[in-house]
């Protein structure tokens, strides 16, 4: 059977976090009542104008550094022309000829491997409104707060080879704009949106398949099932002598399927032309080194740095890098207390776990990275054992206590002094002389049974190096 | 003499001498405005409360001495495409019908800072789109000096208004000449400043690239005023410079001695009117007599300017009035089964035939396939045309031509042909095209006694060369003086 290779091209609609608008002073806050962040300029009343908000430049300039793109010294804006309700003046304001940067490109993992997928473009736009079918059949209503938030699109080269690959590409793009805390990828809420460019062709053909775009995948899941389902569409279609038409299809999350919307010839023809209310955006390089300086560390910078600085694995600096909250957690703990794989592997191990468990995020943690630490401190030290560490955390994660008031409060000091654990091991080789007699006759292994006793006894408090040492050289003596 | 008669300067005179106060003034313009409006039809909608509202915040500003300026106290009337709080804004089309504004045009904003009195909103022809005024879906305005000829367009309403004394000075809107065109016809001073040089924040878009709004008075004097008044960066505007305006004023008076003007051979063609080519030819004898040195130029372009503008300007109103669907604001059909009945109606019903022929050009020449060859094309002959004019002022300091081809003409005359009236516009446009400054101010009349229009090009930016140009003639001839002979 013919093998087909799958190529894949995907688009980002991220929302910006700036304070207002892209053209308007109009506040940007998500689920305020409908229509009340409006104001002539938004609403697209009659003879306003649209000025340009700088700080929506600075993020979207931010982005294209972060991707290595190249900002074009000189771009416009254009008008997109199409009806319809919810877009007040008939047209978007976005780019066209010339957007804000080309090139660049975001590297994936593909198979312990990395990838480069390449950019085309990142340009800046308005976002539209919302149409809400409230259920009344025949009417619709509009909210016009979300018109004209900022929007970056990021438009990748049809480099992507599968659904799997098309996960990681958005989860990495998305990593970095909250890294850079210009978007909060909020997909169910619509502030990160993707549609994919998808065609087949036979491996080894150079030649692009016709494409069809897939729309309305608003979670990664989706975009898995939606891709998935698209590409085996296509491959059926081809293999029983079909021909691939050139389409917009939506993805029905009930049913599982994309469904065709418009065709090629039913496609809208915008009519692009240059904005002439906004003078061309020349960005100089002035520009781009001020945005720079403020540019924070990137997740592979920063991977990188983890490795190398505080030696911890490469596995353990991925993990940690995933969020740039936890990032800080991380280092956090680490100033002050220098021992960054025993953080490491507390964090990645019980916290995270228990982050998952109850859903919560890292910064609404109660266990504080300085508490973290100094639990950590508390075992390295022999004040406390891994074992009653268990507990100590346990106590840390419900209330946000300090581990040493913990420690304090419970008994929990661990106790190495030998006479009193010389105490516990008489006391348990008398009550089990059987097992004291097997021991001496050779059977080695019953140790644990002997360490388990005086641990229990100790309350869990018996430093277990210690009672170790101890019963081998009584239960011989 | 009556006072609606007068100038901005000659009543700020009259206020100083507090020999008349701003409430007489505004009964001398709403008394004549009684008299004559039934003729004229200048106004789409007039606004004699609030007039006498702001006339007697004026009368306090002087009669405790704080507020002798210019503008103080008085009568403008404003085309009806640029916005103000509360007062009903039509641009002479039904889809706006009962709209008004929740916000205030910057320029209205700046006359308001200098005390003037709302008059009223003047005709225009619809989204101005028309060279007549006849495309109002409301009425038609006719030319104070022969009320069986139109005042020309768009700014028709505000020019017959300014001719006819129902206000002192009026605002229009000039994207082709629908400024300088009605004053040429209607015998008053209409300027287009430099693109960027006054705030279209407000005014309700024909083609963005090209609109500017302008003032219409009876004299240079007044212009200059108006144009101060007016001018300057408004950071609700991104296209408006950031430019420090001058005293327009200050230049009004100075010796042309020596200054450079170019004729270009492209602007005195045949089938032009004999009365206007006679009364502009000799207008460059009393430059010539003044000391301007009269230098043959050439703006070869020229004969491009009106295809090239037509496709601009279209396709930037057919995305401008993209807006006007029903949705949000204005008229909407009564009876619509589903939104895509609902646009169609409503713009069907709302907008007028010339409106539509132009959305309909606009959307033409943006449309996939047709861009290149058109819109891109247009905007390449645009540059051509810029050029044309920066060659020629690098050698003159300013360029005399007519206004317009032809006189006032009759009403109805060229509805049928949408060409002829184009063609009507044919020396204003390239001004636009290359974003430059002009004004046109009277220079004669035709035996039939209506007005003949020169106009004066200039650089960019460099309104007080023309003003000062214009002010020189119109100090040594009379046209300025006469008034249109209409009674009630």
């Amino acid at each position: 059977m013919l093998q087909y290779e799958v190529v894949i091209g995907l688009e980002v609609h991220a929302q910006l976090l700036t304070k207002s608008k892209i053209f308007c002073g109009c506040s940007t806050k998500f689920g305020s009542p409908p229509n009340t962040q409006t104001c002539p300029v938004c609403l697209g009343l009659p003879g306003v104008l649209p000025v340009l908000n700088r700080e929506a430049v600075n993020f979207a300039i931010m982005m294209a550094l972060a991707t290595r793109s190249k900002i074009e010294p000189y771009c416009r804006f254009a008008r997109k022309n199409y009806f319809y309700p919810d877009l007040p003046k008939g047209y978007q304001i976005s780019q066209y000829e010339l957007p804000l940067s080309t090139g660049g490109y975001i590297e994936i993992d593909v198979n312990g491997g990395i990838k480069k997928i390449g950019l085309t473009r990142i340009h800046m736009e308005e976002d539209a409104g919302k149409s809400i079918h409230d259920g009344s059949a025949d009417t619709t209503l509009v909210d016009l707060n979300r018109a004209g938030v900022p929007l970056i699109e990021i438009v990748s080269e049809p480099e992507i080879r599968s659904p799997e690959d098309s996960v990681t590409y958005l989860k990495k793009l998305r990593e970095t704009l909250r890294y850079l805390e210009i978007c909060d990828g909020n997909m169910e809420e619509g502030s990160f949106r993707c549609d994919a460019n998808i065609s087949i062709r036979p491996v080894g053909e150079k030649e692009l398949g016709t494409k069809t775009e897939v729309k309305n995948m608003n979670s990664f899941r989706f975009v898995q099932k939606a891709l998935e389902y698209e590409i085996n569409r296509q491959i059926e279609v081809v293999s029983g002598g079909g021909r691939i038409i050139q389409e917009t299809r939506l993805w029905d999350s009930d049913r599982g399927v994309t469904v065709s919307m418009r065709s090629k010839e039913e496609a809208h023809d915008y009519r692009y032309f240059p904005e002439p209310d906004l003078v061309p955006l020349e960005v100089s390089t002035e520009w781009q080194e001020e945005v720079k300086k403020k540019l924070p560390e990137l997740p592979d910078e920063k991977r990188e740095r983890f490795v190398q600085e505080y030696e911890i694995p490469e596995y353990d600096a991925q993990v940690l890098t995933a969020s740039k909250a936890l990032a800080n957690y991380f280092e956090e703990s680490v100033r002050d207390y220098r021992s960054p794989k025993s953080i490491s592997n507390w964090i990645m191990g019980d916290l995270l776990r228990e982050l998952k468990l109850s859903g919560t995020d890292i910064d609404d943690s109660l266990i504080r990275p300085p508490h973290l630490s100094k639990m950590i401190k508390m075992i390295d030290e022999d004040v406390i054992s891994g074992k009653i560490a268990k507990t100590v955390f346990e106590e840390m994660y419900r209330t946000g206590k300090d581990p040493e008031a913990i420690v304090q409060e419970k008994g929990l000091v661990q106790v190495t002094d030998e006479g009193e654990i010389e105490k516990y091991v008489s006391q348990v080789i008398a009550e089990n002389p059987g097992e004291a007699e097997a021991y001496r006759g050779g059977k080695d292994k019953l140790i644990g049974f002997f360490v388990g006793q005086v641990m229990k006894l100790s309350g869990g408090k018996a430093n277990p190096a210690k009672v170790n040492e101890i019963l081998k050289s009584m239960l011989r003596g | 003499m009556e006072l609606y008669n007068l100038t901005i300067h000659e009543l700020n005179d009259l206020l100083k001498k507090k020999e008349v106060t701003v409430r007489e003034i505004a009964e001398s313009v709403f008394s004549r405005i009684d008299d004559v409006e039934d003729k004229v039809r200048a106004y789409a909608c007039l606004s004699a409360d609030k007039a006498f509202e702001q006339a007697k915040k004026a009368d306090m500003l002087i009669r405790d001495n704080t507020d002798f300026s210019a503008l103080n106290g008085i009568p403008v009337a404003i085309k009806d495409n640029m916005c103000t709080e509360g007062i009903q804004t039509t641009c002479a089309s039904r889809i706006l019908q009962d709209f008004r504004p929740p916000y205030t045009a910057s320029v209205i904003e700046k006359l308001n800072s200098r005390g003037y009195l709302h008059t009223g909103m003047t005709n225009m022809d619809e989204f101005a789109m028309g060279s007549s005024t006849e495309n109002s879906s409301y009425r038609v305005t006719k030319n104070p000096w022969d009320i069986t000829r139109v005042p020309g367009g768009s700014s028709g309403g505000s020019a017959a208004a300014v001719a006819a004394g129902e206000c002192i000075a009026a605002l229009g809107s000039d994207t082709g000449g629908s400024i300088r065109q009605p004053a040429a016809l209607c015998g008053v001073v209409g300027l287009k400043p430099t693109y960027g040089r006054v705030s279209r924040y407000g005014l309700v878009a024909f083609a963005s690239s090209l609109d500017q709004i302008g003032p219409l008075t009876k004299d240079v004097t007044d212009c200059a005023i108006m144009l101060k008044a007016i001018s300057g960066h408004d950071p609700a505007d991104s296209t408006s410079a950031a430019i420090s305006v001058p005293d327009y004023q200050a230049v009004l008076g100075r010796d042309i001695k020596g200054i450079k003007l170019g004729i270009p051979g492209e602007y005195f063609i045949s089938g032009m009117d004999p009365s206007v080519d006679r009364s502009v030819r000799e207008a460059i004898k009393v430059f010539e007599r003044l000391g301007a040195v009269i230098e043959d130029i050439s703006l070869p372009h020229t004969e491009y300017a009106v295809a090239a503008y037509y496709i601009i300007a279209t396709a930037e109103a057919s995305s401008n009035l993209a807006r006007y669907d029903g949705v949000k604001y204005g008229y909407r059909t009564k009876d619509a089964d589903n939104l895509l009945e609902m646009y169609m109606k409503t713009r069907d019903e709302g907008f007028g035939s010339e409106v539509k022929r132009r959305i309909m050009l606009g959307t033409y020449v943006l449309s996939a396939g047709y861009y290149d060859a058109y819109y891109r094309k247009a905007q390449q002959v645009r540059t051509l045309i810029k050029r044309d004019f920066d060659k020629a002022f690098e050698k003159v300091d300013a360029i005399l031509t007519p206004t317009t081809p032809t006189p006032a003409f009759s009403i109805g005359e060229k509805t049928q042909d949408p060409l002829q009236m184009y063609l009507s516009d044919i020396f204003t446009i390239s001004v636009n095209l290359a974003g430059i400054p002009a004004i046109s101010i009277p220079c004669g009349f035709t035996e039939g006694e209506l007005p003949v229009g020169l106009q004066i090009l200039g650089k960019h930016f460099d309104e007080e060369r023309i003003l000062q140009a214009a002010y020189a003639y119109e100090q040594s001839t009379e046209w300025h003086k006469r008034r249109a002979k209409i009674r009630g």
